[in-house]
């Protein structure tokens, strides 16, 4: 086994380098273990992740089929998110060190920042669709999309996608500043499921933009889900293209941007909407 | 699965988190007990709603209403926690007990 | 299937609330409570209340992780890396609270508990907004104020500095004067 791995390594090396090699190396280098570090909340914290962001895919509907449409989709989309909160802050805290546990808090600071706008900008989609369930969210906009008439609850769900999956200008908790924080001391597996899982919540994030906001499979000449796979694509590159583009944002600026602008503003969306909704 | 089971599990929380609320010193400790309290009475609503009527929203209401109490009882406990440490430096009830002087 | 995952989650529920107060470790007391509240919410999925479950297992996510931040920040060894015992007068709550078991089961079994009437609505979901904005108003309003109020004192209590200490003795110092600088123009 480890024989093979090595020869993996040897001969991915050989011809490439990036995300492969990464995940070959992540999986034959030997754990680091820190001193009287809580190793079971490590395993936990670190799976948790991934396992958070599949049980949220859960309710994405691939074209118009979803693994399971439930009749509160939209809540259960933000509760599994919120699993993040707990992952990350376990993953900090649980290796014993200083600068990991700093991430973990400052991950806990951003999803204060983030959770209430974000929770009222899914809000203002399932208000608009008057369901919660998101195969009717997508139903709703097989005219016009949500993020053509809702486009500041969409703006800000992009925003929030990103501070998520502590992303781009949102990558404190894990920044480079506090020496890879809540994953600085995560090695081997470990940190391979735990980036995986970050990764995972990222694709997550985006592609539920798509039903929410984006129309779904809706769309001419191609099928549902082909335009499911280039809405994601859409969205996804545009998160990626910010990372680039836009500096780190620290969260106790954010936290205050969050609270005094766009809590309101979401607010005022929702208002928007709720009027619309009860006038046609 | 009847009303007697549901209600026996929320009793057994219920009592549980008793008995932490009555022995832990730490305040925050303290608060626990009493969220796994609050957590036995949510459970009892949900079975009294399914099992004696289900047709009235009314248990329903009493689940949001216990939510909420723990909400309320989570900040307000931590504000009060936080406000007594920055006054005197303590985290305990039996240390807090001056306060009736 | 719903009788297996009632027993699973009621073992589990019940188990993780007794090693809430058996971890040394404040992480592993928390996130111990955290397990038992997330089974109560999958308890309220198996009585068919989808969304109040689902409701249940996203607050106390949040409650919970924020809890563990208090908990660290205030407790004298979070870690429990020395063991060591912070409760009073165990013999005296364990008998209180095995008398109280023992009571509220004899009342549970004993009890007349009345017959179901009625059947769940198609959409218990539904049925709950209607109440809550219909006859269940005053409730809901209720609700609004206390939590309303809940900030307000919170942040009271909690914070030291008031407008003197941010604007100055005339109430007149512009920018307020904040430790921590705010990201709208400050």
């Amino acid at each position: 086994m480890l024989v093979l791995a090595a020869w993996a390594t040897a001969t991915v090396d050989a011809r490439s380098t990036g995300p492969g090699r990464e995940v070959l190396r992540l999986l034959v280098q030997q754990r680091r273990i820190t001193r009287a570090a809580d190793i079971p909340l490590v395993r936990l914290g670190t799976t948790l992740l991934p396992v958070a962001a599949v049980l949220a895919a859960a309710v994405l509907p691939f074209g118009f089929r979803s693994v399971s449409d439930l009749p509160d989709g939209v809540v259960w989309f933000n509760a599994m998110e919120a699993l993040a909160w707990a992952a990350v802050w376990l993953t900090g805290w649980a290796p014993n060190s200083t600068l990991s546990l700093i991430g973990g808090y400052r991950f806990l600071a951003q999803g204060l920042a983030y959770e209430l706008p974000h929770m009222l900008a899914i809000t203002t989609a399932a208000l608009g669709a008057e369901s919660l369930q998101v195969g009717a969210v997508v139903d709703a906009q097989s005219g016009l999309w949500f993020a053509v008439w809702m486009p500041v609850a969409f703006g800000i769900y992009l925003l929030s996608a990103l501070a998520m999956a502590f992303w781009g200008p949102f990558d404190q908790p894990a920044g480079a500043d506090v020496a890879g924080g809540a994953a600085g001391e995560l090695s081997g597996v470990d940190r391979l499921v735990f980036l995986g899982g970050r990764w995972l919540l990222l694709v997550v994030a985006a592609a539920f933009a798509v039903p929410l906001f984006l129309g779904g499979g809706h769309g001419p000449l191609l099928p549902g889900w082909a335009w499911t796979v280039l809405k994601t694509a859409a969205v996804l590159g545009f998160l990626l293209w910010a990372r680039r583009r836009v500096p780190t944002v620290r969260m106790e600026r954010y936290v205050e941007l969050a609270w005094v602008v766009l809590t309101p503003l979401a607010v005022a969306q929702a208002l928007v909407v709720a009027v619309v909704v009860l006038a046609r | 699965m009847s009303l007697e089971l549901f209600l026996i599990v929320a009793a057994a929380l219920f009592c549980v988190g008793l008995f932490g609320a009555l022995t832990q010193q730490s305040i925050v400790m303290l608060m626990m007990g009493l969220e796994l309290m609050l957590g036995g009475v949510i459970l009892a609503a949900g079975a009294a709603w399914h099992y004696i009527a289900p047709a009235a929203a009314d248990g329903q209401v009493l689940i949001v209403v216990a939510i909420t109490a723990m909400a309320v009882e989570m900040a307000i406990g931590f504000a009060v926690v936080t406000a007594l440490f920055r006054s005197r430096e303590i985290d305990m009830t039996d240390m807090a007990a001056e306060l009736k002087e | 299937m719903s009788t297996a995952a009632f027993w699973l989650l009621a073992v589990v529920a019940v188990a993780s609330g007794v090693m809430v107060f058996r971890f040394d470790s404040m992480a592993r007391a928390t996130f111990s409570l955290l397990t038992a509240l997330l089974c109560v919410g999958g308890e309220l999925i198996v009585l068919g209340l989808d969304y109040l479950g689902i409701v249940t297992i996203l607050m106390m996510t949040i409650e919970m992780a924020i809890m563990a931040v208090f908990m660290v920040m205030f407790m004298m060894n979070p870690a429990g890396l020395m063991p060591m015992t912070m409760i009073h007068n165990k013999r005296g709550a364990a008998v209180i609270c095995a008398l109280a078991f023992a009571l509220l089961v004899a009342g549970i079994l004993l009890a007349p508990w009345p017959s179901r009437q009625g059947r769940p609505p198609a959409d218990p979901t539904m049925d709950l907004g209607m109440s809550l904005m219909g006859p269940q108003m005053l409730t809901m309003m209720t609700l609004g104020m206390a939590l309303f109020a809940t900030i307000v004192a919170t942040v009271v209590l909690a914070t030291r500095r008031g407008r003197y200490d941010r604007y100055g003795d005339e109430l007149q110092a512009a920018p307020p004067a904040d430790p921590v600088r705010g990201g709208v123009g400050r």
